[in-house]
């Protein structure tokens, strides 16, 4: 399945594993940090509407 | 509805509540196309086509490298119109979009500038060169890192938005210089425009052209970057504006006692 690159191989290889690291970690990352300021958006407006 | 009542609407997007309200309801769309085309585009390019008669399997590369300068450059112009809004009608969800967008965009310009350096080395025999294409990328990317350097040392967010609006309006000289710099300064290891360019696509010009085996994968990876990043700029600026909340919530706390 693997198509043969030749002695390019390293070359291609090392392209797609650079970019798809850094693709993954921007979507993980934002992921992450979305999921941690809207929980701690909630917490501030559930303390917020406890304390009137 | 007419053209002025079309683009009075759009404004309503300005408020927050209803910006959170729409992006969440189109998101699910925009990742899971953007996932679908990613895939699909990246695995017909990996392993379904032909290698180059000129450039070997490093062609491949074409399907990361090609979507990546593009957003690169098209992010820091979706930044410009953004930073424009927030000027001239204080917009705040058009300034916190132009926050959010600049980490996609410096990822898109390291991924443009690393696949080009590892494609350039048995291509050029050189990892870089101070060519006119690369030189302005290069400088795009450290406008990127000011960009972002200069929201988080400010600490007021209306002063920040109007200083790294204006950086956004300095910076967009080579944003369109990293496009056009081989059409100005006809020199340099890097190649023309060979993909986006009308008379390539249509053939009525006869400078040399990526061929359609190439093009279609590579028409889908475009596709997946551009979803990709619409994707990423929703999600991004929806939380930006409630990290945004969040500072206003602790200020009226403080203030109440």
């Amino acid at each position: 399945m693997m198509p043969d690159l030749g002695k390019y191989a390293e070359t291609v290889l090392s392209s797609y594993a650079a970019s798809i690291v850094l693709l993954v970690a921007l979507v993980v990352f934002s992921i992450l940090r979305g999921r941690k300021v809207r929980a701690e958006m909630e917490k501030i407006e559930q303390r917020m509407s406890r304390n009137g | 509805m007419s053209i002025a009542a079309k683009a009075n609407a759009l404004w309503e997007y300005a408020n927050p509540r209803k910006f959170l309200a729409t992006s969440e309801r189109v998101l699910p769309f925009f990742w899971i196309s953007s996932a679908l085309f990613l895939v699909v585009g990246l695995v017909w390019g990996f392993f379904f086509t032909p290698d180059d008669y000129k450039q070997g399997s490093t062609v491949k590369i074409i399907y990361l490298h090609v979507p990546s300068a593009l957003m690169a450059i098209n992010c820091w112009l979706m930044m410009l119109v953004t930073s424009l809004v927030w000027l001239v009608r204080r917009h705040h969800v058009s300034a916190l979009a132009a926050r959010a967008a600049a980490p996609i965009g410096i990822v898109m310009t390291l991924i443009a500038l690393a696949t080009g350096a590892i494609w350039g080395q048995p291509m050029w025999g050189t990892w870089w060169a101070w060519d006119p294409r690369l030189t302005s990328f290069l400088i795009l990317f450290l406008f990127y890192l000011g960009y972002i350097a200069l929201w988080e040392a400010i600490e007021d967010p209306d002063t920040a938005a109007d200083l790294t609006s204006v950086l956004c309006i300095v910076g967009s000289v080579f944003a369109i210089l990293s496009r056009y710099a081989v059409n100005f300064w006809n020199q340099g290891l890097h190649q023309g425009a060979s993909v986006m360019r009308a008379g390539a696509i249509t053939g009525t010009d006869t400078t040399e052209k990526v061929s359609n085996v190439f093009f279609y994968p590579l028409l889908t990876c475009i596709i997946g970057f551009v979803l990709l990043f619409i994707a990423l700029v929703l999600y991004r600026t929806g939380t930006e504006i409630r990290a945004r909340r969040i500072k206003a919530l602790l200020a009226r706390e403080r203030v109440n006692g």
